[in-house]
């Protein structure tokens, strides 16, 4: 069973999903940051793709990607770090990017190397519904990897439920109208928003994601859908560590969140 | 109107395989709002009555179609200058910033929001946005500000809020990435106003059909002064494709009409410093659309180089994307010194001076043998004011041996 599925069987809230740039901050730290965050006691990890220009994202993860990119980072790099990433890890594990990077590498091979690994899903968000229905679902399905998609405050219902359908895993919630790490906190139209989707009844489990960032916003997230995912808030504190200081402000990090008060 | 043909749009917005709208979700209520309401806005009455007396009365069209008998005796040919330069605020630009402004005023939106390299489309959106008394913030790359100051200067003064943009490689290409992270975060109350014909659908279709306006007269004139509606050549520069889509745009069908598509070849085709991106780009997704980009291997988008900052953009329209793998139009690659070269001499002899993105199409001239007989239009996209500086320090060219 896909591991995302299986999570989702097996846990029904409070599940946590942290956002991370591959080779960021330096190049060989992605294998050691999804271990170390497994054992903080993250629930799955979205392996950030660095792209040069990736239009949803704000500041931080802007140069979290351009950061990746100028230490040496490609698609075929993190294959290979992510080759024996099995061995050792058993979270879920989904690769987030923009398109362009995974057409150049060969849609067809992305999806063998991702199979081969052990990956779960993917995000893309820059792949619109109707091109990924005609041209990718099959492929996707066939070799057992989600397609996660998004849905926004602005998405009307009509088409949440389109998306829902076809969005494999979990639906993202996207918490605003904005890019990554723009806006912090939760507003009252967001939790109305929220209790909308969540009244809608939909039949893929639900995470929320842009602007989750601390336990209070992770908590209010929590009560209205399986989980939450934090991004920038993450990389922020990521930041200017060294190798040795990885471990102690993980730990710190996801602890943060999971403390109740 | 709806233009129906192989070189047309789908209702999907593709040319061919190009095209599209490969945009994030965040971005899909903008985009198909846009998308659902532009065509009746801009086919109704009201619309096209106050578009085509703007462009009459404001930006002074039509502009001329003119004989340059100097320039057709050197080249043996008859050469015809659409003269795009003569539109208020200098270049083709604004046939497009008036229409998108008219449109956003339709739409009910009250914040305007451009991206621009060397500023033509920033100054062009800056000055419909004062005539519409509209907000206007305008993103701008950080070492574009640096570079373009008079332009920089002209915003100021009209009034627009001028952004400029530290990310990527500080150029055009971050300034849209800019500009599209800025109506994600602003979904209802703003309307973007594109430069050119790229970006996801519906935007090149509706950046062509404003720009169309360039053709249509040209039609007009041609007959007038030739006995013929149409030319056998037609020569445009081409960044994103904007003023080239108008000049084509109702010759599309016709291949009787050759179509010259020029595009900057930078300091040489070999020596990785161009924006030549038909001839050295490979297909992928650029700013929500799929085309022909200047990638690496990876993907990862990367920096054009041209002496004109109007044609330094990583992609192309996916009109033209399309229109050069169709065959229906020939791609040729100018570098900076014979566009510079080109510059002088149209100047020299006809007493213009035109913008380094022009002379480009101007030293197209150079490549082609033509018929004495022949008809060849080039679109003269924009004057030279904003490329004082470029052709001075570059006046060391002597051409008057020509
Ligand atoms: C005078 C002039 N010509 C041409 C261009 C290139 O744009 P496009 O290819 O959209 O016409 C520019 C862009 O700034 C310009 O200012």
């Amino acid at each position: 069973m896909n591991r995302i599925d299986a999570l989702f069987n097996r846990k029904k809230g409070d599940i946590l999903s942290l956002y991370m740039t591959a080779g960021f901050p330096e190049l060989d730290d992605t294998v050691r940051i999804i271990s170390l965050l497994e054992s903080a006691g993250v629930d799955m990890i979205e392996i950030g793709m660095p792209f040069s220009d990736p239009l949803a994202d704000g500041p931080v993860i802007q140069e979290s990607s351009q950061r990746s990119l100028e230490n040496g980072m490609s698609l075929k790099l993190l294959f290979e770090q992510l080759k024996d990433i099995r061995k050792s890890v058993e979270i879920p594990l989904i690769l987030m990017g923009y398109l362009n990077p995974v057409m150049q590498y060969g849609i067809e091979k992305f999806v063998s190397d991702c199979k081969e690994i052990g990956i779960d899903g993917l995000i893309i968000p820059d792949l619109p519904l109707h091109e990924f229905r005609v041209d990718y679902k099959s492929l996707f399905d066939k070799n057992g990897i989600h397609m996660i998609m998004l849905i926004t405050p602005q998405t009307t219902q009509e088409r949440i439920l389109e998306i829902a359908e076809l969005s494999g895993g979990f639906l993202y919630v996207v918490a605003d109208s904005s890019t990554t790490g723009v806006k912090s906190g939760i507003a009252e139209a967001q939790l109305s928003y929220f209790k909308m989707i969540k009244e809608m009844e939909i039949k893929v489990p639900r995470m929320i994601g842009f602007g989750i960032s601390d336990a209070e916003t992770f908590q209010t997230a929590c009560s209205y859908a399986n989980g939450a995912i934090i991004g920038s808030a993450f990389i922020k504190s990521l930041s200017g560590i060294k190798d040795s200081g990885l471990e102690t402000v993980i730990h710190r990090f996801v602890h943060s969140i999971r403390s109740t008060n | 109107m709806k233009h129906k043909g192989k070189f047309r749009a789908d209702e999907k917005g593709y040319y061919g395989p190009y095209g599209g709208a490969y945009i994030p979700e965040m971005l899909y209520p903008n985009v198909k709002e846009l998308e659902d309401k532009y065509e009746s806005i801009i086919d109704s009455e009201a619309f096209r009555k106050e578009f085509s007396e703007t462009l009459r009365d404001y930006v002074g069209r039509p502009t001329p179609l003119y004989l340059a008998k100097r320039l057709s005796d050197h080249y043996g040919t008859n050469i015809y200058l659409k003269r795009e330069d003569l539109n208020h605020t200098g270049a083709h630009k604004i046939n497009n910033t008036v229409g998108q402004i008219i449109l956003a005023r339709h739409l009910g939106k009250k914040r305007i929001i451009a991206e621009t390299g060397a500023g033509q489309h920033g100054v062009a959106t800056a000055t419909v946005c004062a005539l519409a008394g509209l907000k206007c913030i305008v993103y701008m790359g950080a070492l574009d500000v640096e570079r373009q100051a008079p332009n920089v200067r002209k915003m100021e003064m009209l009034g627009a809020e001028l952004r400029p943009v530290h990310s990527g490689n500080k150029t055009l290409k971050d300034a849209t990435n800019e500009a599209i992270r800025d109506w994600i975060n602003n979904p209802v109350d703003t309307h973007y106003i594109i430069g050119s014909v790229v970006g996801p659908h519906p935007y090149p279709t509706m950046v062509a059909r404003f720009q169309s306006v360039i053709s249509e007269e040209m039609k007009v004139q041609l007959s007038e002064k030739t006995g013929r509606e149409f030319p056998d050549y037609i020569i445009a520069c081409v960044g994103g494709g904007s003023n080239a889509a108008g000049a084509y745009y109702h010759f599309l069908d016709n291949e009787a009409v050759k179509l010259i598509s020029v595009e900057a070849a930078g300091k040489g085709l070999d020596s990785g410093m161009s924006a030549a991106t038909s001839t050295l780009g490979t297909d992928g997704i650029i700013h929500g659309s799929k085309t022909l980009l200047m990638q690496d291997e990876d993907g990862q988008i990367t920096e054009p180089y041209s002496i004109s900052a109007g044609l330094d953009y990583p992609g192309v329209g996916p009109l033209h994307a399309w229109l050069g793998k169709s065959g229906r139009s020939e791609v040729i690659n100018i570098t900076d010194d014979e566009a510079l070269k080109a510059a002088y001499l149209l100047t020299r002899m006809e007493g213009i001076i035109p913008a380094m993105e022009t002379a480009h199409a101007l030293a197209a001239l150079e490549k082609q043998s033509f018929a004495r007989e022949d008809v060849v239009v080039v679109n003269l996209s924009g004057r030279g004011d904003k490329d004082m500086d470029a052709y001075s320090n570059n006046l060391r060219n002597d051409i008057s041996n020509e």
